[in-house]
């Protein structure tokens, strides 16, 4: 069988797998968030937090809710990392300094998980599972809420109320991704993946020489890690070390389980606005632009020109033989297109216009299907942009979901588009400006460049991955991408939700033969058409000085 | 007519005069540009030239982000090309800078010209007239600016209507034509729904006295000249939401441009500020932000040009958005009039005798129910109209509201044709007696909508009733289809009648609504449009009466008639100067027209970028990285012809458009799926596309250039 054979057929093997759990996991996802019945063990954390889960919040109490939160966890892992030195189970690691904590604990909680450190050399057990292991579930279940009480923002009318943020938070946890991941974690130690807390072993080596390995409860950590879109990985080398990723089935696994929540929640969408149809258009949208992105990854990294790709089969630089350039390319998609960073390769290493394509899924906004919540929410910001402008096409004051898109919607959206962008490009224009920063980049010409600009577009838009090259981990990078994933996360967050709060206020619109139907393959198209034009003439310049000039040189 | 409540006893017509001829503009099936605007006349545009550079004022062009942006660029270029005079790129990319601003303010000039015309002879109508002030029981001369609120005024036949107001005494014929251009009389009164003046318009007999209800310099007609002329324009909600959206795109470009320096620096090439400016500017939404004043004028201006008048801009996006219409039957539906639609002979008699008998005592009637009788003898029985002079000796008896019966006594023969009960009396007067199917064949009639008219003689066989006269309400021709098509476009029709259930019913099937509103009374209509907007439903409606007013308020459209009162005037958000309710259907049309003109010109101006970039990037740093040239995809000459052709062709691209901004994207009733198909590939498809070819094509222009290419 040959490479492309291989990967076209786990390609559709992950498609099949895709569409069998989609229905059910996104009604009960739907049917998770709907259900007016505590858990015993949610009514325990309900104490102990001193919430109430039962009343209903509004936006401004719902935001409050989400920052707070999130306040505590970036101080509570930044002490942690800060105190690692005089802490039990830490490996005989020190503490982290301070610029490296910041990033790092601002990382971990806006579920981007960007790493400037390596983790087998800086994190012990303490730090890596009850500080990081545990925002990989809260950071993730933040999300989903933030996403669930727009879709109720949509579904509901003449009400402030967006639903309770505590209720939504433990429940995402404990309903959805502590089940999954622990259902993933099996599967992955069957697998083997390692799961265990012994510590560092020195292993003699081949040719010669020694080297370390560390044990841990990597499996755990693993499964979280995609669950949640989360994509920090146990190991420096992520995805691609054997002890988090042994096989091609793990592999094929791991990429199931990153896209698995994203693509179910537009059912859960679908069900609790009423109109499974329209969680089908999301959904085909999200799988329009993922799909294209992986033909074209595969198709460029297979067809590479030049006597060693033709003698390897397609560009191997970068990518482990265990998986081949087809399901690297599938990960590789798989992890920019959403919110995971996880990586299996070297995304530095991939032909340039293959570089470009992860840069460019990053820069759609983490959309199609994005990260767990973030991606839905995202999506739909542009799914009301889209109907803003179609909708005046068909002469009507444009609406969607039987909301209006007025002055207030169509300004919160805007602000929402315009973040990410202002984020990516001030930074990296900002730090190619100064004398400094450009230090850190590993390659000259436009590959160094394209360093930085990943580096960015990954903070900003909460992904996490990373350009190998660029040395990140300096006071200018750790502290800019820092922020760049703090406003990155939350800052849309506020739009999102304060647009939540307008929709739920509203009466409906009945739909007539009048109004623009947005569950038809149409405005599945018109959607995928804006989000590729406005990306791409946001990012056109930028990107045509680093990956297209590096991939259109030869 | 809104609310008058249809006689259902079978009274034929009173014999007021109709203010004005019923309107004669049924619609007839699809015209392709039904809701287009006049010809747009190229020279119009040399005419609004020095209007677009007054506008090139800071203070007026940064109400439009898009082009503040344009402006402050091409003052910008304009200060390098001064510091480096002998770059002739610099100053040609000033200059074309400097024209797209112009053409942006060009194209709202032209719109707003259009309108000053006709508030120009609004101005004439509103010369400083003197009015004759009642005080107590004297007169006195003030000058017509000089009047309050609540002042009574006298006019005499020549006097000019010194102010809006109410007649309170009187009746008399006014020239109206200075603000409808209908030159046909009407008849105002004290009292009842035709009350309302308007200032400035001219007694032409009698004499009146008015009570001043407005303010002067408030009045109708300062308001129609501020709203024909665009100075009382204030942005419309969805034109506000869309200046906010392209305001964020301007940002985001603004954006990828400020921070290309230092990326640029970093590949080894220098970007000129020239350079980028010019970029930003074919980068920025400069298409519709150039457009979008103008679009909104035009959409008033169309409606002015079908002389109705929208108090808001606000109204007339509304009018897109309505959802359901309210439809009063009489004189939108219906013709107005019952029309004679068939003779039904009773007993014996044949339907010749009775279309005979039914003709001659019809001579005498001149009502439109009379005349229609006539009419219908002629055209189904071949009977010749007879005239009055023609039958020697016979006796004419005139139709009158007392005896509600006309007729002739000729030849010994005595016929009458009339209302039922006043034909039965008649006959029973006469010692006949009437068959019983006469009076079966009668509520068969009513009960189908219909009227019945008896027609009976008295000769040598005694008196008796011959047949019944069917009058019908006419569906005005066309209407069914107009409602299909509102239909399709998901609008909802519902009539509104004074008739009971079972006649709206009859006609509410035969004209093809969707609901019906029969006795309504005007709390009905109140709680009816209540009722569609608690469901998110937009109403639209026309109304002419004091008792219309509440609901001409209530509704999101509510198009008053001038002929009404000015209560009704005052609620509604519209006011339709020739009276003609079904004149609502197209104001819909054109609120339609407008989103859809707005929206077409925001997907092709976004589009158009794509080709942009394809001409720019390449031109800026194929120098330093070659393979860039793949991108160069037009094959154009050099890298300043190709940016200079990009900024031509964004400054082109808006004069070409303007004719299309003012008389707007055409519209036809389809579904939303199909028309956003159609737009969508026009404007999306199409605006891909088009400045591919219109760059290359001015490349190809500017490369004829020596020195150039």
């Amino acid at each position: 069988m040959g490479p492309v054979l291989a990967g076209v057929l786990q390609l559709l093997a992950l498609i099949a797998a895709l569409a069998l759990a989609c229905i059910p996991l996104g009604n009960y996802m739907a049917k998770v968030y709907s259900s007016d019945k505590h858990w015993r063990v949610e009514k325990w954390v309900y104490k102990g937090i001193g919430a109430n889960p039962d009343t209903e919040m509004t936006w401004s109490a719902y935001l409050r809710g989400v920052l707070a939160f999130s306040a505590v966890g970036v101080l509570f892992l930044y002490l942690l990392m800060r105190l690692q030195g005089v802490l039990p189970g830490s490996l005989g690691f020190s503490s982290v300094d301070p610029a490296q904590s910041f990033n790092t604990a601002v990382s971990f909680v806006t579920n981007t998980n960007w790493q400037s450190y390596y983790g087998e050399q800086t994190m012990g057990h303490v730090v890596q599972t009850a500080g990081l292991a545990v925002q990989n579930f809260v950071s993730a279940a933040v999300g989903m809420a933030v996403a669930v009480a727009l879709v109720r923002g949509f579904a509901r009318s003449r009400t402030g109320a967006l639903g309770n943020f505590w209720s939504d938070l433990v429940r995402g946890t404990l309903r959805i991704l502590v089940p999954a991941a622990a259902i993933a974690a099996i599967v992955l130690v069957a697998c083997g993946v390692i799961q265990n807390f012994s510590g560092i072993h020195e292993v003699g080596q081949f040719m010669g020489g020694s080297q370390q390995w560390n044990g841990g409860a990597v499996a755990s950590q693993e499964a979280i890690k995609e669950v949640g879109t989360n994509g920090g990985g146990y190991f420096n080398a992520n995805s691609a070390h054997p002890f988090e990723n042994p096989t091609p089935f793990t592999n094929l696994f791991e990429i199931f389980l990153i896209l698995v929540i994203p693509f179910s929640l537009t059912r859960t969408f679908g069900v609790m606005v009423g109109s499974v149809r329209q969680g089908y258009a999301i959904l085909a949208t999200m799988f329009t632009i993922w799909l294209s992105f992986v033909a074209l990854m595969m198709w460029t990294e297979f067809a590479h020109h030049g006597p060693a790709f033709q003698a390897a089969g397609g560009a191997y630089e970068g990518k482990e033989v265990r998986f081949g350039v087809g399901a690297s390319s599938i990960f590789a998609v798989s992890t920019t297109l959403t919110s995971t960073g996880a990586v299996d390769s070297f995304h530095s290493s991939f032909t340039g216009l293959g570089g470009g394509i992860t840069m460019l899924g990053m820069m759609l906004g983490e959309i199609a299907p994005g990260g767990v919540g973030s991606g839905l929410y995202g999506m739909l910001i542009m799914a009301v942009i889209a109907v803003f402008i179609a909708g005046l096409m068909v002469g009507r004051t444009p609406e969607y979901l039987g909301k209006k898109i007025g002055t207030r919607e169509i300004k919160l959206a805007a602000c929402y588009l315009l973040i990410t962008p202002a984020l990516v490009l001030v930074f990296t224009a900002v730090s190619m400006a100064l004398p400094t920063p450009p230090h850190s980049m590993l390659n000259s010409g436009a590959h160094g460049f394209s360093e930085v600009l990943y580096a960015f577009t990954s903070a900003s838009n909460n992904n996490g991955s990373a350009f190998a090259g660029l040395n990140a981990n300096t006071d200018w990078f750790n502290t800019m991408t820092g922020l760049a994933m703090l406003l990155g996360r939350f800052l849309p967050m506020v739009f999102v939700l304060a647009l939540a709060g307008s929709l739920a206020e509203q009466k409906p619109v009945p739909v007539t033969a009048g109004t623009l139907r947005t569950e038809k393959p149409l405005f599945t198209g018109l959607l995928v058409g804006a989000i590729v034009v406005i990306t791409g003439l946001t990012y056109f310049p930028a990107l045509a000085l680093g990956p297209l000039a590096e991939g259109l040189a030869s | 007519m809104t609310t008058r409540t249809e006689k259902q006893e079978d009274s034929m017509s009173t014999a007021t005069t109709p203010t004005r001829a019923p309107h004669s503009d049924v619609p007839t099936g699809h015209k392709e540009d039904r809701v287009g605007a006049g010809l747009f006349d190229p020279r119009q545009l040399v005419k609004s030239l020095p209007d677009a550079f007054r506008k090139l004022d800071p203070r007026v062009m940064i109400k439009s982000p898009v082009m503040f942006v344009v402006l402050v660029g091409s003052v910008l270029t304009t200060v390098f090309s001064f510091k480096d005079p002998g770059d002739w790129f610099g100053w040609t990319i000033s200059a074309w800078l400097w024209l797209t601003v112009v053409f942006a303010n060009l194209a709202e000039a032209v719109a707003e010209g259009r309108g000053k015309a006709q508030a120009d002879t609004l101005r004439k109508a509103k010369t400083d007239t003197v009015a004759r002030r009642l005080v107590g029981d004297t007169e006195e001369r003030v000058p017509g600016t000089e009047l309050r609120v609540g002042d009574l005024v006298v006019c005499e036949a020549g006097d000019v209507i010194p102010g809006d107001g109410d007649v309170v005494e009187g009746v008399a014929s006014v020239d109206e034509s200075a603000i409808t251009g209908e030159s046909a009389p009407v008849i105002r009164e004290s009292g009842g729904d035709r009350s309302a003046v308007t200032g400035g318009t001219k007694v032409l007999s009698d004499r009146i006295v008015i009570k001043i209800t407005t303010k002067p310099g408030e009045t109708f007609i300062d308001r129609m000249i501020n709203l024909v002329e665009g100075a009382a324009r204030q942005k419309t909600p969805n034109e506000i939401a869309l200046n906010i959206l392209l305001a964020s795109l301007t940002i985001v470009f603004l954006l990828a441009c400020a921070t290309l320096p230092p990326f640029a620096d970093y590949a080894g090439t220098q970007l000129t500020m020239v350079v980028l400016i010019a970029l930003l500017v074919c980068l920025i939404p400069t298409t519709i932000g150039a457009l979008l004043s103008a679009i909104g004028i035009a959409g008033m201006d169309r409606l002015v040009q079908r002389n109705v008048l929208a108090m808001s801009g606000r109204a007339v996006e509304a009018a897109g958005d309505v959802s359901t219409l309210l439809l009063d039957k009489t004189g939108t539906i219906t013709l107005g009039n019952r029309q004679a639609a068939e003779f039904v002979p009773v007993g014996d008699t044949t339907e010749a005798d009775v279309a005979d008998a039914a003709q001659l005592s019809s001579l005498a009637d001149e009502t439109p129910e009379g005349r229609s009788i006539v009419v219908l003898a002629k055209e189904k029985y071949g009977l010749r109209e007879r005239h009055q002079d023609e039958l020697f000796g016979a006796e004419w008896i005139e139709f009158t509201a007392q005896t509600r019966m006309s007729g002739v006594d000729v030849d010994g023969r005595k016929i009458r044709k009339g209302a039922t009960a006043s034909v039965i009396s008649w006959v029973e007067e006469q010692g006949g007696t009437v068959a019983e199917d006469a009076d079966e064949i009668a509520d068969r009639i009513s009960e189908a909508g219909g009227t019945p008219l008896l027609v009976a003689v008295d000769d040598e066989q005694g008196a008796r009733v011959l047949g019944v006269i069917h009058l019908k309400d006419v569906v005005k021709d066309g209407m069914r289809e107009r409602f299909e098509e509102l239909r399709r476009m998901g609008i909802r029709t519902v009539m509104i009648t004074g008739d009971n259930p079972l006649t709206a019913k009859a006609i509410a099937e035969e004209a093809g609504v969707d609901d019906f509103l029969a006795e309504a009374t005007p709390e009905d209509k109140m709680a009816l449009i209540k009722r569609e907007q608690a469901g998110g439903k937009l109403v639209a409606m026309t109304g002419d009466g004091t008792n219309d007013a509440p609901a001409l308020a209530q509704a999101d459209v509510g198009v008053a008639m001038n002929t009404g009162t000015s209560a009704a005037k005052e609620a509604g958000n519209m006011v339709d100067l020739d009276s003609n309710p079904t004149k609502l259907i197209e104001i819909v049309e054109i609120g339609k027209q407008l989103l859809i003109t707005r929206g077409a010109l925001t997907t092709f101006s976004i589009a158009n970028d794509v080709a942009k970039y394809f001409a720019i990037i390449p031109a800026l740093f194929a120098a330093v990285y070659p393979g860039l040239n793949k991108l160069d995809i037009m094959g154009l000459a050099s890298p300043d012809s190709a940016i200079l052709s990009a900024v031509i062709f964004n400054a082109l691209i808006i004069i070409a458009l303007v004719p299309l901004s003012l008389k707007g994207v055409r519209y036809r009733p389809v579904s939303a799926d199909r028309m956003l198909r159609r737009n969508l590939t026009i404007y999306g498809l199409g605006g891909l596309i088009a400045p591919f070819i219109g760059i290359k094509l001015i490349d190809l222009l500017i490369s004829l250039i020596p020195g150039i290419g």
